[in-house]
């Protein structure tokens, strides 16, 4: 019984290993989406939509891993491939995303030219006072 | 069934000639030429809508496969019917903000960045159709990309400095909506195999009690509800209409957030459409209540606004409620009012923010104090707002009473009869911040007596929507039974 007993314990941390780009994905999704929300300089808020952003390519990368699978290019004697479908959609995702960071990056340019600073919290005083004129 | 899966190369064209078409604005450089490609295009794709819509409605489905790969190998393109008339409210807000643009972004963009904003209304108009066509679940995404990416640009482009900062905020929202978007897709990929609606919508019965499919279905909604300004998602909204340029704020309002409903019709009735989704998930209370609050409160936050187009951005949000209500009702009446009021908000409130456009064109006036008589001045103008205001009150013979009565009539159906009450309840909201223009507009002596308007240029694409609402509002005979259709298809399965 005791043995058993240990037995599923130790089946629970293989499992918790097993998993462990799964928890990659989430520790990396959540200090992404706090740096996003939390910080106040927009350069890195840009940063945390990055890594959140990431978390999502490690988790499409993961799911199309198949344990024991090789690469999938076509080869005689190979039995099991990976799954190539999520691994190519990330490429798109991939570019998507350095698009999206390349834009975020030129507004804030624009706006240390027009604003003078970076800061979301100057920034909101600055445009509450414009309100307050208009 | 082989005559309704022919290939139908109109609809990867829609895609494809206004994707082509930003590219080579931007070859052509003078804003002369690249207004007149961009037209051209606008009403070309227009016609293609026009054109698919009849074959749509004639044959039920349109199909069409990239590189000849069958599903799921390959990406589908698929029209039903819901699809067919969002992509024709696309299309027709493209065909007539295209000549109203040329003369409004003369004087609101400098000139060596005219052609610009002609490629990115190519984009974003591509966009927004290829989320409308496909029927692949990361093919959409692309899409969604594609249209947000020039929707941030185009807001950016604004007069003001804080269309920066809006666009910039639109991004962070949008791109968290976005990503959580394909995070909700990976989700059901584990547990389906498949990307391609169709086949989800196949699969989904077997793996609905799964908590993988439950977080899928939590990601997408989230999701799409901040590209949809679902309220409490909407806080990216007012700013980036406000301060978007006039044509602009016309297009994205009557568009974008039509589109993004479109997906979540799309995720909700057509993935979700095998099972019985408003029974396994606490959906229909979520839903309502958000949607009473958006019609509410962002109704509230109109009445006090100063800038009319910041008044007109928060009734957008209030009339994304109504939509929203119509989808969490989820009876086929429901639908035929949130899918019909796609089509009617979208003529409104179209119509509303290309007259304020052209207010500001003749006489830089945003702001209820500097629109005082304004209505004297200008009347041709303001007698095109004053039919959209009407129409987004709810008054008969106006699209908008067409929408809200349906809404009426599907909630008593269900007996839910406070919810109808709430909706009349908040088309009360509705008249006071519509009176409110229309009373400085009406009521004030102008300080400057002399009769100025808009170009014609600018006023006619505006009376064309404004005739479309007084005619869609009289006869609503055809855009009730498509809506009833689509719903119908939506409900029944394909």
């Amino acid at each position: 019984m005791r043995m058993g007993g240990d037995m599923t314990n130790w089946d629970t941390f293989t499992d918790l290993l097993g998993l462990v780009n799964y928890w990659v994905v989430i520790v990396l999704m959540m200090a992404g989406f706090y740096t996003v929300i939390a910080q106040h300089n927009l350069i890195k808020k840009v940063v945390g939509l990055n890594i959140f952003q990431v978390a999502v390519f490690v988790f499409y990368i993961s799911m199309g891993k198949v344990s024991g699978g090789s690469a999938p290019i076509l080869k005689d004697g190979i039995e099991t491939y990976s799954n190539p479908l999520p691994h190519v959609l990330i490429l798109t995702a991939i570019v998507v995303g350095i698009a999206t960071t390349a834009l975020a990056l030129a507004l804030v340019v624009r706006i240390h030219h027009s604003f003078e600073t970076i800061e979301e919290d100057e920034i909101q005083v600055i445009e509450h006072d414009e309100e307050e004129i208009a | 069934m082989s005559g309704a899966e022919m290939s139908d190369p109109w609809l990867i064209l829609l895609v494809v000639v206004p994707l082509l078409a930003a590219p080579l604005c931007v070859l052509v450089r003078s804003p002369a030429g690249a207004w007149a490609m961009a037209t051209a295009v606008a009403w070309g794709v227009f016609a293609i809508a026009v054109k698919l819509l009849i074959g749509v409605l004639d044959q039920g489905e349109a199909v069409y496969r990239i590189g000849g790969w069958d599903a799921p190998w390959g990406i589908e393109y698929r029209l039903d019917l819901l699809g067919a008339f969002v992509v024709l409210i696309v299309a027709a807000i493209g065909a007539v903000v295209m000549p109203y643009a040329k003369r409004s972004i003369e004087r609101e963009i400098r000139r060596d960045r005219i052609y610009l904003f002609y490629a990115m209304m190519m984009l974003n108009l591509s966009g927004l159709l290829g989320i409308t066509v496909t029927g692949d679940a990361f093919n959409l995404f692309v899409f969604l990309e594609i249209s947000s990416l020039s929707s941030y640009v185009l807001i950016s482009l604004g007069q003001d400095r804080r269309a920066l900062t809006a666009a910039f905020r639109y991004l962070i929202m949008g791109t968290i909506g976005a990503t959580f978007y394909i995070i909700g897709v990976g989700l059901m990929y584990q547990m389906t195999g498949t990307l391609n609606f169709t086949g989800l919508r196949t699969i989904m019965p077997a793996v609905i009690d799964t908590r993988t499919v439950a977080a899928a279905l939590a990601f997408l909604s989230v999701g799409i509800s901040l590209k949809l300004a679902l309220f409490p998602l909407h806080f990216w909204l007012p700013n980036a209409y406000t301060f978007a340029p006039s044509a602009v704020s016309a297009f994205l309002a009557a568009t974008a957030t039509k589109v993004s409903a479109y997906v979540l019709l799309r995720i909700l009735f057509t993935v979700f459409g095998e099972v019985d989704l408003f029974a396994a998930f606490p959906l229909q209370p979520i839903l309502i209540t958000m949607a009473i609050a958006a019609m509410f409160l962002a109704s509230l936050s109109a009445i006090w606004q100063q800038n009319v187009k910041r008044m007109l951005a928060y009734s957008s949000i209030a009339q994304v409620g109504y939509i929203v209500l119509g989808f969490a009702l989820a009876s086929e009446a429901g639908l035929t009012g949130a899918i019909i009021h796609m089509f009617n908000h979208a003529l409104m409130k179209g119509t509303a923010f290309m007259a304020i456009g052209a207010v500001i064109h003749a006489t830089g006036a945003v702001t209820l104090k500097d629109l005082e008589g304004i209505g004297k001045r200008m009347p041709y103008t303001m007698g095109a707002f004053v039919v959209a205001g009407l129409g987004l009150i709810g008054v008969p013979l106006t699209p908008g009473f067409i929408s809200k009565w349906q809404l009426v009539s599907a909630a008593l159906e269900l007996d839910m009869w406070p919810l109808a009450a709430l909706i009349l309840l908040s088309s009360l909201l509705a008249v006071m911040y519509v009176w409110r223009v229309f009373e400085v507009a009406y009521l004030r002596e102008p300080k400057i007596t002399t009769r100025v308007e808009a170009p014609l240029s600018m006023l006619l694409p505006t009376w064309i929507l404004a005739l479309a609402v007084l005619y869609f509002g009289t006869n609503a005979t055809f855009t009730l039974n498509v809506a009833q259709t689509a719903a119908q298809r939506l409900m029944g399965g394909l």
